[in-house]
């Protein structure tokens, strides 16, 4: 019996590929519409005055944010998870009917919430904590999906039959730990409705308005502590995550150096964390921490350029296979653009450099090279390289995916360049003084300024999303249309099926 | 010891909580007694100044402006003196902002008016031509969440003694005490006086009518927060 080769149950991850690519379209749909809005201000009313609430930019905002880093990323690790966990673990979720269904419920329990949030944020029910939207009743839902995660995850790896848990594994069981920490004390709140006024009475007011456990500079230190880490927990762990998993096993390359992913998995866990104080530098924080998070943040490089490295090295003597096949060059130039995001963050968190860059449009570039280079182009292939396995059909075409690779690319390099120009002029010119010390330019004059850049950076963000819904398109037809295959695509690759 | 942890995947676990939780016990613990000392003459804020935060806050104003001046004689000549920690003592959740698509507004109650601010909000570009923030018509009709205010009030009062009805020192040596009604009632009435004053030197007649009638429409409350961040 133990001879048979293992069959794998991707149930769920099926489930958490379809709110990847819904909630994808959705964040970045949203992201561009808000991109216009900056541009075109008339936008922010283009369905009314009367709905001008909902779909002006400010409360539009959050939702993007959210929607693609808890719905578009977080259902990418989920998909993921459910799919390589199972592989490097060498067992099948479907060995387990408790595993399997405390997958579903996790999956039902999420849909539920991500609905939740798109209509509190509608309504302007916020906390105003980047990335920490969510009034309390949400965030106890969102505990408990991250909890049915976790128990998922030690679950399937309690029953594992390959002893030693490979590089991937040890990302996820980071990134399980990482976001439960930060999301658990970045979100102590008081709900409002606990207390009691002096004639008696209770329950005063919304019954989901809460208050935050720490007030001021102390909110904001917890805050960056988390929202930072948010970006180390959930754009960086799980994205090295599929990486390497999916990089060797698409290439049938084997990863360069163990000790390089020891050193650069290790290193990244100690150092992260104290990165967040860059956020703060020249507020209210102490100096010490400030300094601190700007040292730390310099050391970062070691560690993201590690992984990142080790990736491209990965590929060592097969880099023909870059030109030849399209889902490589999402991996490839994920990497690289991991590289150059994390050249660019140490960069901008050397004091300096912050006075000028620090609420400016670079900061809003840097995320977007990060996010839309490395982590949306690793998800988008993680995807494609699961869709053969997992709907047993051939990919629908790859001559679509590679004009959506050079699509996307074109949008990036668009979005990232015209905001490192709009960054600087502005942090420019609000410093400018003229000859007798007065200031410069008003602040309106450091907006007016900014509009061609803001337009292209709207063409570069619709190119993304453009390429986007190419890559729906594809895996649709793939599930559809896709020519079936009798067994799984073969890979030389050295880690086995 | 690496291969061993790799087998072992509970001591793996823990190994990377304690790698990555350190960090933060080190670096946000020492700082928390120390931060939250309010400075003299900073108040907590009234009901309808709460009301009106939570406003910025529905909004999410905090989306495109600051509330955090640098230590920079550019920032200090545009916005004032730069900002201190104890300031933001009883700012639950705090607002500075990470991001300046419009300017910084931690002293605006320094330099604009409520006029200013009813012209502003209906119509930005009309005021500041080339502005590109939207008109929030909206909050001209919506009303604000007295009662909610009043909560938070409360809540701040019970479990983070926030000083309401009750003497904080001022910079010029005497005390003033800001009210919390006792009851939801009191605490409306209360918010109330503070709207009748605000729109005395305001002009648009739906806003006054709400008010003289007992009604405190959202922008009434947004600015009264406005015109207390000095």
């Amino acid at each position: 019996m133990e001879n048979r080769p293992l069959g794998y149950d991707y149930t769920v991850a099926k489930m958490f590929m379809l709110t990847t690519i819904v909630l994808g379209i959705v964040g970045m749909l949203i992201g561009v519409i808000l991109a216009f809005e900056l541009a075109f201000p008339s936008i922010n009313t283009i369905l009314g005055s009367g709905l001008a609430e909902y779909t002006n930019f400010s409360r539009l905002r959050p939702l993007h944010t959210d929607a693609v880093i808890f719905g578009f990323t977080i259902s990418g690790v989920f998909a993921t998870w459910y799919y390589v966990g199972q592989r490097v673990l060498k067992v099948n979720m479907a060995e387990s009917p408790l595993l399997m269904f405390l997958g579903k419920l996790q999956f039902w329990l999420y849909v539920v919430t991500v609905a939740a949030v798109v209509v509190s944020l509608l309504a302007g029910v916020t906390t105003s904590k980047e990335y920490a939207e969510f009034e309390w009743p949400i965030d106890l839902a969102i505990v408990v999906v991250w909890v049915l995660f976790g128990v998922n995850m030690f679950g399937l790896i309690g029953m594992r039959r390959e002893k030693s848990l490979y590089i991937s594994v040890w990302y996820y069981i980071a990134t399980f730990l990482g976001i439960a920490m930060l999301y658990l004390f970045n979100n102590m709140e008081v709900p409002t409705m606990l207390a009691t006024s002096a004639a008696g009475e209770t329950g005063i007011g919304s019954w989901y308005h809460s208050v935050s456990m720490y007030a001021g500079t102390n909110d904001a230190l917890v805050q960056w502590w988390y929202g930072h880490n948010a970006v180390a927990f959930g754009f960086t762990v799980p994205i090295v995550a599929m990486i390497y998993y999916f990089l060797p096993k698409e290439s049938g390359q084997a990863i360069y150096s163990y000790k390089l992913s020891l050193l650069s998995f290790w290193g990244l866990m100690f150092v992260y964390l104290w990165a967040g104080g860059h956020h703060l530098l020249f507020s209210t924080v102490p100096d010490w921490m400030q300094t601190m998070g700007s040292i730390f943040s310099i050391v970062l490089i070691l560690p993201s350029w590690g992984s990142a490295i080790n990736m491209l090295l990965t590929m060592k003597g097969e880099w023909q296979q870059v030109a030849a096949s399209p889902l490589i060059k999402f991996m490839v130039l994920g990497s690289t653009f991991y590289m150059f995001s994390t050249l660019e963050g140490p960069i901008q968190a050397i004091k300096s450099v912050n006075a000028i860059a620090h609420f400016t449009d670079w900061i809003v570039g840097h995320v977007h090279d990060g996010v839309l280079g490395w982590v949306g182009f690793m998800i988008m292939a993680a995807l494609y390289h699961m869709a053969p396995r997992v709907f047993k059909r051939e990919i629908y075409s790859k001559s679509l995916m590679a004009s959506q690779f050079w699509i996307q690319t074109l949008g990036v390099v668009l979005y990232f360049t015209s905001m490192w120009i709009a960054g600087i002029t502005q942090g420019m010119m609000w410093r400018a003084h003229d000859e007798f010390g007065n200031l410069a330019y008003s602040f309106i004059d450091t907006v007016t300024v900014l509009h061609p850049y803001y337009a292209i950076r709207g063409v570069g963000g619709l190119l993304y999303l453009i390429g986007f819904l190419m890559f729906a398109y594809n895996i649709y037809k793939t599930m559809t249309a896709g020519k079936p295959l009798e067994k799984e695509p073969a890979n030389a690759s050295p880690m086995g099926a | 010891m690496f291969h061993w942890l790799e087998k072992n995947p509970f001591f793996f676990a823990v190994g990377v909580f304690v790698t990555i939780a350190f960090a933060g016990l080190i670096e946000i613990v020492p700082n928390f007694a120390e931060a939250s000392r309010p400075v003299i003459g900073t108040t907590p804020y009234s009901t309808l100044e709460l009301a009106g935060r939570n406003v910025y806050i529905k909004n999410s104003c905090n989306a495109c402006h600051s509330q955090l001046i640098r230590p920079f004689k550019s920032e200090t000549d545009r916005y004032g003196h730069y900002s201190l920690s104890g300031e933001y003592a009883f700012d639950r959740p705090f607002l500075w902002g990470s991001k300046r698509t419009g300017p910084d507004l931690h002293r605006v109650g320094n330099y604009r008016t409520t006029d200013w601010h009813e012209n502003h909000m209906k119509d930005p570009a009309a005021v500041v031509p080339g502005s590109i923030m939207p008109k929030y018509t909206w909050m001209y009709t919506n009303l604000a969440d007295i009662d909610t205010a009043f909560a938070e009030q409360l809540t701040v009062n019970q479990f983070f003694a926030v000083p309401y009805n009750k003497p904080v020192p001022m910079k010029d040596g005497s005390t003033t005490v800001v009210k919390m009604g006792g009851s939801v009632a009191e605490a409306n009435a209360l918010a109330l006086a503070e709207a009748k004053e605000i729109v005395k030197d305001m002009k648009d007649q739906d806003v006054k009518d709400a008010v003289a009638s007992g009604k405190i429409p959202e922008i009434v409350a947004l600015i009264a927060y406005m015109n207390s961040l000095k």
